[in-house]
Parts: C-alpha cells; sequence; structure tokens
C-alpha cells in the first residue's frame, strides 16, 4: 500500500518537474483561459440579465474546453521522451501511474478553475467572497470526475492517429451527467443557496467520482498495455 | 548443466497483419550466458526481443521467461528483465539523478541518495549526474539507460543493437560493463546486425534469418570474418 | 441455426405490427401516430439490452481474451446503435404532429441521445485503431465505462428535466394500462429482441469471417 503511494506520488513530482522546466502547458491554458474570457463576453454581450442567467453554464463550458486541452496531454511527455514503454515495463502495479497521473491532473485542473473563477470575477464584475467555498465543493467533485475519464482516455488515444479529435469525442458524451450536475448546481451556489438544495446533484457527482476512478484503476493495466 | 535455460521460447510466431515476421522460432538462454541474435534490418530481431520484453504478444508458440509465461504472465517477467533498446526510455527535461530516482522509485524501489550517486558511477554519469539528459551524448543515454538496472538487477538484459551510434570510448565500457553483467550471473539476448566487438561478449551466435533461427552456434574461436561467412551463408539459404 | 431465427423473426415483427396498428385501441387526444409508440418503446429496450451485452462482453474479453467475446461486444454495440438511432427517430416522428415540433428536451429522449453518441464514439474508436488487438482492448475499456454511465445520464437528465417541468408526455401512462396495450408492447419488446440477436448473430458471422480471412 505504502510503495503504491509512493509510486504514485514519484509520477506526479516528475509531471510537475517536466512542466517546471518546460512550462509548456500551464502558462498556454492561462492564456487560453483568457481568451475564452474574450470570446464569452463578445458572445453574451454586456447586458448584465443574460450574463446571470448563462453565467454557470459559461463558466463549465471555460472549465471543460481547457480541460479538453490539458488532460489531451497527460500523456505527450511520455511520447515524446519514449517512455511509454518503459512505464509498461516497470514492475508494480500500474495503477499507480492511474493514479499518479489523475492527481497531476487534478492539480493542474484546479488551477486553471481558480484562474478561471478569478478572471470571471473581475471581468464580468461579481462578487463571489460569500459564496466561494461551497463552489469549491462543486467544482472539486465535478474535475475529480471530468480528470478520472479523461487520464483513462488520454491514455487510450495516446497511441491513436487522430488524437485531437478522439479525444473529446469520447469524452464529452460520458461527461454529459456530469456536465448537468455540475451546472445545476453552480446555478444554485451562485444565487447563494445552501449546498442542501443540490444535495441530489452532489451525491450523483460523488457517485461518479467513485465509479470512474474505480473503473480507471482497474482498467488502466489493459488500457497502458498497449 | 542439469538446470533449465533461464529463457525457453518454443515455435514461436508472429504474424502483423499479413505479414509473417517470426516462424517456429526456438531459443534457449541459459543463466549467466549471452547471446548475440544476427539478423538483417527487418528479419525480425526487435521483434524476437519485444515478445520477450512482453511489449508484444506471440500469435503462436510459447516465450517463457525465469518460469513464467512472457503472455499469459508477463508482470511476473517483467520483474527480472531490463530492455535497452531504441527509444532511450529517459525524460529529456530531467538531470540523470532525477531519472533515476524516478525510474528506480517506480519500480518500487527506495533508493538513497548514496545508491543513487553509487549507481550513475557505475555508469560513468556521476559527473553529471545534475545536468538535463536533453544535454546528453548517444553514449550518455545509453549508459543512464543502463544505470536503470545497476540498482534493481534484472535477471536478463535485453538489447537491441546496444552499441549502435556510440565511439569507441563508449564501446569499451560498454563490453565491459555487459561482461560484468554477465559476472554477477546475469544473461543478456542482444540483437545485432553488425559483426563488431559486441560479438566479443557473446558466448553464442544464433543467426535468425526467415523467421526462426537459422544457425546457433557456440563463438568460441570464430573471429569476425568467420561470423560474416556463416552469416552470409545461411541468411542466404533462408531467403 | 441464423436461418431460423429469421424466420420467426419475421413472424414476431409482423405479429408485432398487427398488434400495434391493428389490435391495439386507437389513443383519444394524439390519434393514429401514438401507436408510434409501440415502436418507440420496445427499441429503447432492446438498445439497453445491447449495451448491457456490451458491458459484459467487454468484461469477458478483458479476462479471457477470447476473440468471439470482442466480436460479440462489437456487434451488440452496432446494434445498439441502429436501435438508438430507431429509438430517436421515432421519438421526432411521434413528437412532430404531437407538440408541432421534431426535436423535444425530453427526459427520454435526451438520455437515449447521450448513449447514441457515445456508443457511435466506441464505434469510431474501433474503426481507427488497425491494430486488432489493441483495438478489443480499447473498445472493451470504453464499452465498460459507458455501460456504467448510464444510470448515471438517466439520473441526471430525469432530474434536470423533471424538477422544474411536468414529467414527459410520452411514457405510456402512469400506474394501470390496458392488457391490450401491455401485450402489444410485449409482442413488439420480443419481436426487436429477435431482431437484435438475428442482426447480432450476422454479424458476428461476419466478423469471425473477417478475422479468418485476415489469417
Amino acid at each position: 500500500m505504502l510503495t503504491f503511494a509512493r509510486r504514485a506520488f514519484i509520477v506526479v513530482w516528475k509531471d510537475l518537474l517536466v512542466e517546471r522546466r518546460s512550462k509548456e502547458t500551464l502558462n498556454a491554458l492561462f492564456f487560453f483561459a483568457l481568451l475564452l474570457l474574450f470570446v464569452f463576453q463578445f458572445a453574451v454581450g454586456p447586458d448584465r440579465e443574460r450574463l446571470a442567467g448563462t453565467l454557470p453554464g459559461l463558466l463549465w463550458l471555460g472549465f471543460i474546453l481547457s480541460g479538453l486541452l490539458g488532460l489531451g496531454r497527460t500523456f505527450v511527455v511520455e511520447r515524446e521522451n519514449d517512455c511509454w514503454e518503459a512505464l509498461l515495463l516497470a514492475p508494480g502495479d500500474k495503477s499507480a501511474i492511474y493514479v499518479g497521473k489523475l492527481a497531476g491532473n487534478l492539480l493542474l485542473m484546479l488551477v486553471v478553475e481558480a484562474i478561471l473563477v478569478v478572471l470571471f470575477g473581475f471581468f464580468f464584475n461579481l462578487d463571489l467572497g460569500a459564496v466561494l467555498p461551497a463552489l469549491a465543493v462543486v467544482i472539486g467533485l465535478g474535475t475529480v470526475a471530468f480528470a478520472a475519464v479523461g487520464t483513462l482516455f488520454a491514455a487510450m488515444t495516446a497511441q491513436v492517429r487522430a488524437r485531437e479529435l478522439l479525444f473529446p469525442v469520447l469524452l464529452l458524451p460520458v461527461q454529459a451527467p456530469v456536465l448537468l450536475a455540475t451546472v445545476k448546481a453552480t446555478e444554485a451556489v451562485l444565487l447563494g443557496e445552501p449546498l442542501g438544495s443540490v444535495a441530489h446533484w452532489l451525491k450523483l457527482l460523488a457517485a461518479a467520482d467513485v465509479v470512474y476512478v474505480a473503473v480507471g484503476v482497474l482498467t488502466f493495466d489493459f488500457v497502458l498495455e498497449g | 548443466m542439469a538446470a533449465d535455460p533461464l529463457i525457453q521460447v518454443t515455435g514461436l510466431r508472429k504474424t502483423f497483419g499479413n505479414h509473417r515476421v517470426l516462424d517456429g522460432l526456438d531459443l534457449d538462454v541459459r543463466v549467466g550466458e549471452a547471446v548475440a541474435v544476427l539478423g538483417a534490418n527487418g528479419a525480425g530481431k526487435t521483434t524476437l526481443l519485444k515478445v520477450l520484453a512482453t511489449l508484444v504478444r506471440p500469435t503462436r508458440g510459447t516465450a517463457i521467461v525465469a518460469g513464467h509465461d512472457c503472455a499469459r504472465d508477463p508482470e511476473r517477467v517483467r520483474r527480472e528483465i531490463g530492455l535497452v533498446a531504441h527509444g532511450s526510455y529517459v525524460y529529456e527535461d530531467l538531470t540523470a539523478s532525477e531519472n533515476l530516482t524516478f525510474w528506480t522509485t517506480l519500480a518500487g524501489g527506495r533508493p538513497s541518495a548514496a545508491a543513487l550517486a553509487g549507481a550513475l558511477a557505475t555508469v560513468e554519469l556521476d559527473r553529471a549526474a545534475d545536468e538535463r539528459v536533453r544535454t546528453f551524448s548517444a553514449g550518455m543515454k545509453r549508459r543512464l539507460s543502463l544505470a536503470r538496472f545497476v540498482l534493481v538487477r534484472p535477471r536478463v538484459l535485453l538489447l537491441d543493437e546496444p552499441f549502435a551510434g556510440l565511439d569507441q570510448r563508449a564501446k569499451k565500457w560498454l563490453e565491459e560493463h555487459l561482461a560484468s553483467f554477465k559476472a554477477g550471473g546475469g544473461s543478456i539476448v542482444m540483437a545485432t546486425h553488425s559483426f563488431g566487438r559486441e560479438l566479443a561478449v557473446a558466448d553464442r551466435i544464433a543467426i535468425l534469418a526467415g523467421g526462426a533461427i537459422a544457425l546457433d552456434t557456440p563463438r568460441g574461436a570464430l573471429s569476425a570474418d568467420d561470423v560474416q561467412r556463416l552469416y552470409a551463408l545461411h541468411a542466404e539459404d533462408a531467403c | 441455426m441464423i436461418r431460423p431465427i429469421g424466420g420467426v423473426t419475421l413472424a414476431a415483427l409482423a405479429a408485432g405490427l398487427v398488434m400495434a396498428f391493428g389490435v391495439a385501441p386507437r389513443e383519444a387526444t394524439q390519434g393514429n401516430v401514438q401507436r408510434i409508440m409501440y415502436l418507440h418503446v420496445p427499441s429503447v429496450w432492446v438498445a439497453y439490452l445491447a449495451f448491457a451485452v456490451v458491458l459484459v462482453a467487454s468484461i469477458a474479453y478483458l479476462g479471457r481474451r477470447s476473440e468471439t467475446a470482442d466480436w460479440v461486444a462489437h456487434a451488440s454495440a452496432e446494434v445498439g446503435v441502429l436501435f438508438t438511432g430507431l429509438t430517436i427517430a421515432t421519438g421526432s416522428i411521434w413528437g412532430k404532429p404531437t407538440w408541432g415540433t421534431w426535436w423535444t428536451w425530453d427526459a427520454r429522449l435526451t438520455s437515449v441521445s447521450i448513449l447514441f453518441v457515445m456508443y457511435l464514439g466506441y464505434l469510431l474508436l474501433r474503426g481507427m485503431i488497425e491494430d486488432r488487438e489493441r483495438g478489443a482492448r480499447y473498445a472493451a475499456v470504453v464499452g465498460i465505462v459507458a455501460a456504467f454511465n448510464i444510470p448515471l445520464v438517466h439520473f441526471s437528465v430525469y432530474w434536470w428535466r423533471t424538477l422544474h417541468q411536468p414529467p414527459s408526455l410520452m411514457k405510456p401512462g402512469p400506474g394501470t394500462m390496458p392488457d391490450v396495450i401491455v401485450a402489444a408492447l410485449l409482442v413488439n419488446f420480443a419481436a426487436f429482441s429477435l431482431l437484435y440477436v438475428y442482426f447480432v448473430a450476422k454479424r458476428v458471422r461476419l466478423l469471425r469471417r473477417e478475422a479468418e480471412a485476415a489469417g
């Protein structure tokens, strides 16, 4: 058990090191998030009424679009450095690699989401202070689900020809229920309602998290094989 | 020797789509033995190594390493083997030391700083320990690749053209490193298509042609020219 | 083996059509177009059946690496997508004269559309991987994820639609249904299930022949 944790951790450590040295992903995602803000502003217009209605959807659209970009790159470093086979050959439970990659992706997505929330608050002049804790819970639960399936599918599509096309095509339909739940819950939270009022959505998200991570851990071996 | 061979390949066949690469290949490798597999490009040497490394499943036949079937029990086999192939298997943005830390920990180890330093010294990379692999030469990358197996010693080293692209000094170092690996009880299966100094470390020569082993002979006193002649003979026959 | 199944299927389908368009009563408010329900509802049931088979076959493939399990999963997914498409089409045809619109975000139509796209992605994945063994393995993993996703889709869409909106008019009706309507639904369900078995059997045979030809 401890070895598993250590091995998962070393994967996170390695990915963070590589990211810190190359600075590719986080910088690009930050600029992408900024761009999205502009696009949304132009698409929705200055009408504050309309904005309030679409805000939860736009926020999650932003999370998903940046998530797709970030998650799709999960195994790029392995491909570029020719390390995929070496990962497979390293003795030990392969799902530790999945957990490590998942943790890294989670970290990455949460950072980008935090930036997006701050940018949203800034550009659209929102006061999010009071609802921040509740919002954090919803975002956390939704992101785990997204990252869990995203990491698994990223491993699968890493070696396929039309990777950039297949990855979102596979991931988005599966994430439909999570998207429904998170947008509805975010809607309520932004209106100041207590988390209890959306308990059913939160339970759905928690269930999704458990199912997706479990399936990921159990099937990652089969995906890494080749 | 009474004990079973460490590696037993029997009737190995591998087909990719319509192309039959290996067909009825038999090969045994004993403990502490080094076998050089000679063959032209495309003859199937890499495929054979990949089957032994559990990266490729045979279409038919079996490959047994240390008593475990490569196709059915790949995880057990992976604990016994170390593969050094065309991919360098190291991360360019990390230093030599960081790479070694990563690979050793992933293999289940808990290397101390001293152990890591010692391993790097064994492959003569101690002075480059904190430099990024991006700045390394081909020889240095190959040595780092081998360093992965100093702390986590496998029973078999599978090498795909290990001397390719190395300068004289690096080749000499590799020869010595492989000899000492063998002396420590390790077995080696080495794929190559040249007849140079890599053969010096081999105990046996197996010529791969037509998808199977056309000739399997102890290297003994054979010179490079002898080997070349034998190769031309058997590779021609099989075509 | 397949031909007799085909024969029985044809008979069952005929019986189903007779039940749906002849025997079952004409619905008061919606008129004859409501008879499409006898195709729409069994269609979605069989789609779920197909996807359940995909789940089982996918697990079987990963566990035993049996080629047959892979063929069954593949065939079942294709037929499942077919019936899902049929569900959407019949739902749409039903909707047009009933509400004046081709599409509505009704709970069932929405769920089924998500399933449709999920399994289309499954088939797309299979189409894009040349290595047969890897394709089978990856498809099995996606098949498992998709199947476990189905209840999540159900609940999320149902809550999304019904918490602020009245339930769908497309439900066959709450509580008690006249026996003849139940009978018509069941006959068509049986007929469609047989059709499913027939299609899957033929497809598996085709996949086996293709595999043998490739050597």
